[in-house]
C-alpha cells in the first residue's frame, strides 16, 4: 500500500483504538481533546512521512507519537492534568511517567467502556450513531455526513451538542457492574442495530461506505461477545442477525446500481460462510430464559437464508411475526407479516388483512397492496402501485416501483 | 382509545384436547393475536391453564378449596387478551375473530377496562 492509501486505512483503523484509550484517560469531559490530539498525530504522519518516508512499524509510530503528545499536554497543563483522574495526579506527584497503555487488552477494553458511555439513553438515538462512528469508527465528519445522509453542518451541531449532554450528564466512561449490564445493553445494542441498519438500507451512493457501516456495527457487536460479561444470548442472537443480513451483500445490487429484490436474487453470490457464522451464533444465542426481538428477528433472517419457497418456511415466518408483533409494533414488521401471511393462506386473505393497516403514509404499504392485488384485480394494482409511486422519496424506491407497475 | 379486555370462555373445561388439536389451536391463536398485533391493538395477552387450578368458595361460613375450574361452573375462563379499539363495536370485531369460537357453546366476553380517571 502507498502512502496515498496506507494512511486513510490507518485512520480508519488506529484512530478509534487511540481516541478510546485517551478518551477514557482523559474522561468524558474532554473527549474532544482526544479526539485532537488523535487528530494531531495523523497530521504528524502525513508531514513526517512524505520526507522521512513510510517507517517499519506504521501503527506503534502512530502509537508512540500519541503517546508523546498526550504526555507533553498533560505536563504542561499540569493544573488541568490534576483534575482529571486519580491516577494521574497521584504519578504526577511522584514524578513518575504517565502511562498510556495502548495495548491490545486496554485497546478493546477502552472501546468497550466508549461503546457503553456514547450509547447512553440521556442522547438521541441518532447522537448515539454519529457519535459511534466519530469515536469507535474512526468516520470522518463528512463520511459520517454521506453515510446519514445529512450535511457537515448539522452533524457537526448533532455530535458538539451530544458531547455536552454527556458531559451535563456526567457521564463515566467505565464498564457498567454486574447488575447494571442488563439496563445499559439495550441502547448499546438497540444503537448497533440502527448502525447496521444505516449500512444495509442506506440511500447513500457509496457503495464501500455503507458495506463498512455494517462492518462496524459487527466488530463492534463482535466486541461484546468476545468480553465474557456482556456475552449475553441477546447479544448473539443480534449477531446472527446481522451475518444473515450481510451474507446477501453481494447479490443485493445489479451492475446498473439497482435493488434486487430477494426473490429475483442469484443465490450462489450469498455469502455461505457468514451464512454459516450466522448460525453458530443464533445457537449461541439460544440459551437462557429471555426472548428478545433480536432473536425474533434473527429467526425470520434465517429463514430468508434458504431461497426455496416452501410452506414449513412461510409459516415458520408468519409465527414469528406474529410474535415479534406483540413484543414490538412496527410498519415494517406488520407489512412483512402481512406478506409472509399471503404466502400461507393466500393472496385473498391477506388483502383483507393488509386494508385493516392503515399505513396510507407508508410507500411500502401501497407496494404490498400492489403485489397481493397483481394477478387479481389489475386496476387495483395499479392504482396502489400509483399510489405507491407518489410517496416513494428515493430514486431507488421509484425505480423498483416502475419496475413493477411496468411489469402489469 | 379505551383498552377492552377479550375473555375466552370455553363450555366445557374437562374435554382436554389432544396435542394435534392443542398445536393447531396454539397456531391459529397466535395468527389471531398477529392479526391484532399487526394494528398496533394488542396490548397483552394472558392465558389461564386448566391444570393446577383451584376454587374457593364458602359454605358454611367455612373456606372450602376444590381442584377447579370445572364442576358446578358452565364455562371456564381460559384466558384474556387486552387489546386497544376504538369503541366496543372494533373490540367486538377482534373478538369474532379468535379460535375459540370455533367450538359450539364457547364464547367471547368483551368488557371495556376501567381507567382509573375517578369516572371510569
Amino acid at each position: 500500500m502507498n502512502q496515498q492509501e496506507l494512511i486513510p486505512h490507518l485512520f480508519r483503523t488506529e484512530f478509534r483504538k487511540i481516541t478510546s484509550v485517551l478518551g477514557k484517560l482523559l474522561g468524558i469531559d474532554n473527549l474532544e481533546l482526544a479526539e485532537d490530539i488523535a487528530s494531531d498525530t495523523f497530521l504528524s504522519a502525513m508531514e513526517t512521512w512524505s520526507y522521512n518516508g513510510i517507517p517499519d512499524n506504521p501503527t506503534a509510530w502512530l502509537y508512540t507519537v500519541a503517546k508523546n503528545k498526550a504526555k507533553n499536554h498533560l505536563q504542561r497543563n499540569n493544573l488541568f492534568a490534576q483534575k482529571i483522574s486519580p491516577q494521574i495526579k497521584s504519578s504526577l506527584a511522584e514524578g513518575d511517567e504517565i502511562e498510556i497503555d495502548l495495548s491490545e487488552k486496554n485497546i478493546t477494553d477502552s472501546q468497550l467502556q466508549m461503546l457503553f458511555a456514547i450509547c447512553h439513553p440521556s442522547i438521541s438515538t441518532e447522537a448515539q450513531i454519529g457519535l459511534s462512528l466519530r469515536i469507535l469508527c474512526g468516520f470522518g465528519i463528512d463520511e459520517i455526513a454521506g453515510a446519514l445522509l445529512s450535511n457537515k453542518e448539522t452533524i457537526n451541531k448533532r455530535l458538539v451538542r451530544a458531547k455536552e449532554k454527556l458531559r451535563a450528564e456526567k457521564v463515566q466512561i467505565l464498564f457498567p457492574n454486574e447488575t447494571e449490564i442488563e439496563n445499559r445493553l439495550g441502547p448499546v445494542l438497540l444503537t448497533l442495530y440502527l448502525l447496521f441498519s444505516e449500512g444495509y438500507y442506506s440511500e447513500s451512493k457509496d457503495e464501500v461506505l455503507r458495506k463498512d457501516l455494517c462492518i462496524e456495527a459487527m466488530r463492534l457487536t463482535h466486541l461484546l461477545i468476545e468480553n465474557e460479561q456482556t456475552n449475553k444470548p441477546q447479544v448473539n442472537a443480534l449477531i446472527a442477525l446481522m451475518c444473515f443480513h450481510a451474507s446477501r451483500f453481494e447479490a443485493r445490487k445489479n451492475n446498473r446500481g439497482e435493488f434486487v429484490l430477494y426473490q429475483d436474487q442469484d443465490e450462489t453470490l450469498w455469502n455461505q460462510a457468514l451464512i454459516k457464522k450466522g448460525v453458530f451464533f443464533f445457537n449461541q444465542a439460544s440459551h437462557g430464559s429471555k426472548l428478545s426481538k433480536y432473536h425474533l428477528e434473527a429467526g425470520i433472517a434465517y429463514w430468508h437464508t434458504i431461497k426455496a419457497d416452501t410452506k414449513e418456511k412461510w409459516e415458520g415466518i408468519l409465527q414469528l411475526y406474529n410474535q415479534l408483533l406483540q413484543l414490538e409494533y412496527s410498519p415494517v414488521a406488520a407489512l412483512n407479516r402481512t406478506y409472509a401471511l399471503s404466502k400461507v393462506y393466500g393472496k385473498a386473505e391477506a388483502i383483507i388483512q393488509a386494508e385493516k393497516l392503515n399505513l396510507s403514509d407508508n410507500h411500502f404499504y401501497f407496494t404490498l397492496l400492489g403485489e397481493l392485488y397483481t394477478d387479481i384485480d389489475i386496476q387495483k394494482a395499479k392504482s396502489n402501485f400509483t399510489n405507491a409511486l407518489a410517496l416513494a422519496k428515493t430514486t431507488v424506491d421509484k425505480q423498483t416501483i416502475q419496475n413493477k407497475l411496468d411489469k402489469l | 382509545m379505551d383498552e377492552f379486555a377479550l375473555i375466552m370462555r370455553h363450555e366445557d373445561g374437562a374435554k382436554l384436547a389432544s396435542p394435534e388439536q392443542m398445536q393447531t389451536w396454539m397456531k391459529q391463536t397466535m395468527d389471531w393475536i398477529g392479526g391484532i398485533a399487526a394494528q398496533n391493538k394488542f396490548v397483552s395477552g394472558t392465558g389461564l391453564p386448566f391444570d393446577s387450578a383451584r376454587v374457593v368458595t364458602t359454605k358454611n361460613s367455612k373456606s372450602i378449596v376444590t381442584n377447579g375450574p370445572f364442576g358446578d361452573i358452565k364455562e371456564t375462563i381460559g384466558g384474556f387478551i387486552i387489546v386497544k379499539a376504538e369503541s366496543i363495536d372494533e373490540a367486538v370485531e377482534f373478538a369474532k375473530g379468535c379460535p375459540v369460537l370455533a367450538g359450539e357453546g364457547n364464547s367471547m366476553e368483551v368488557r371495556k377496562i376501567a381507567k382509573n380517571d375517578g369516572a371510569h
